[in-house]
């Protein structure tokens, strides 16, 4: 009978294994330290952190909150898109199917929707505690536009999935959000000056936004791939920028004493 | 200490007068230059055009989308005072035809933020769902937070005597105006 020490010490034997950890594991601090600095995903993150900088009275942790929530909306979502046509004719009875047919349809879209919820309020709460903190300040003013940049891709991102279901609240919060693009100043056919730059409703921002002058299908998958592609990919490159430069500008801001 | 601070000059004023007299080293550097130049401008105007087609690629050359010039039926089938909406969900556009006989076509959009109002028979009015706007039959606004009457587009008869709307002719409501006296162009009368 062999015990429990001689099966782990023959399988950290094996090659497999050793291909895979490259070096024993001891409980020591160079170790741990190790263990960080060899993993390709723990290495964005600091090895060591000041124990003030963790108090959750002064950070309120939300800033990791949001990448808990960024992480559960990206699960949920790809598994969603395994059901939903993004075409006007089968994405509100996708979604109705999600709802009532699917296997674990529903929560999955549920866990989606309020996590989306959950994010766009925790970010924000994250910004407050920044400002309220001072930790915009120097050395992190660039970290603080970073930060601002990924709240209104959070935004952005809140808004394009709106549409996706096709319902009516989908619909007239696209078109009310579109029109205010086609009345901004030189981007918009009823923006201020747009007679004399001849923007007409078939070559201004709107237009682009829409895929056409009206919402209408080319909105909709517009609007899907915005919000299950490209602002996904564009906020992931913003998040590793803003969790490597919590690190260099010196770690997470601590109390003043 | 002074001496090699000189010592150190010296070589490099050496260096620098040897570059610059002898022209190789210079005109190779100038070169150097001229290629770096080169090579990083040219990758500039690469981004940049691709940009620009990138851009252009989000305006597309076809649209799938219901003609703006459409025809509605002879003026003999509009009872007068009745706006018909048959032609809103397709056309985004009533067909409205008042007491004393006269034609005109209406864009169905509430000039707050866009969003189609109904209409409302029985109170004679046309109200948005959105954030209650409301608007006499001629489209002019009295309640809620339009901003002005609703947009008109142009409606004649064509050769077969049917009515025909174009879109692409818009008459645009002006505050406080009313569109029959701004616009007695709007109006068709058979």
């Amino acid at each position: 009978m062999k015990s429990l020490n001689d099966i782990t010490g023959s399988v950290k034997k094996n090659l497999i294994w050793k291909s895979i950890f490259r070096r024993d594991y001891r409980n020591t601090v160079r170790d741990r330290a190790q263990a960080v600095f060899g993993n390709v995903f723990l290495h964005l993150h600091p090895v060591q952190v000041r124990e003030s900088a963790v108090k959750l009275r002064f950070t309120w942790g939300m800033g990791g909150i949001t990448f808990f929530a960024f992480i559960i909306l990206v699960i949920t979502g790809v598994v969603l898109m395994f059901y939903y046509h993004p075409s006007i004719d089968q994405a509100y009875t996708d979604i109705k199917d999600l709802e009532f047919q699917v296997p674990f349809g529903v929560i999955l879209r549920n866990l989606h929707r309020w996590g989306a919820h959950f994010m766009v309020i925790v970010v924000m709460i994250h910004m407050f505690r920044v400002f309220m903190t001072g930790s915009y300040k120097a050395p992190r003013q660039f970290n603080w536009g970073i930060g601002v940049i990924l709240l209104v891709m959070t935004f952005l991102l809140s808004f394009t999935g709106y549409l996706t279901p096709w319902d009516q609240l989908g619909f007239w919060a696209i078109t009310v959000g579109t029109n205010m693009g086609a009345a901004t100043p030189l981007l918009g056919y009823q923006g201020p000056f747009s007679e004399y730059l001849h923007i007409t409703p078939y070559n201004d921002v709107r237009f682009a936004l829409l895929g056409g002058a009206q919402v209408g299908g080319n909105a909709l998958l517009r609007s899907y791939i915005w919000h299950c592609v490209a602002i996904p990919l564009f906020a992931t490159i913003l998040m590793f920028v803003h969790f490597w430069r919590v690190r260099k500008d010196g770690g997470i801001s601590k109390p003043q004493k | 200490m002074q001496d090699e601070k000189e010592l150190v000059t010296e070589q490099q004023e050496e260096i620098i007068s040897r570059e610059t007299s002898e022209g190789g080293q210079a005109e190779s550097s100038d070169r150097r230059k001229f290629l770096t130049r080169l090579g990083w401008g040219s990758l500039a105007g690469f981004l940049a055009i691709n940009s620009a087609a990138f851009l252009r690629f989000f305006y597309p050359r076809v649209l799938f989308e219901p003609p703006s010039q459409f025809k509605v039926g002879l003026p003999a089938d509009y009872p007068p005072g009745q706006v018909n909406s048959q032609y809103q969900r397709e056309f985004g556009t009533w067909i409205i035809r008042l007491q004393d006989g006269a034609f005109f076509a209406m864009e169905t959009k509430c000039t707050h933020l866009g969003c189609t109002p109904s209409w409302m028979d029985a109170q004679k009015k046309f109200k948005c769902p959105c954030h209650g706007s409301g608007y006499y039959i001629t489209g002019l606004n009295f309640e809620g937070p339009a901003p002005r009457p609703m947009d008109r587009f142009k409606i004649s008869i064509a050769e077969d005597g049917q009515l025909l709307v174009d879109k692409t002719i818009k008459f645009p409501g002006v505050p406080g105006k009313e569109s029959n006296e701004l616009y007695p162009q709007s109006l068709l009368r058979v």
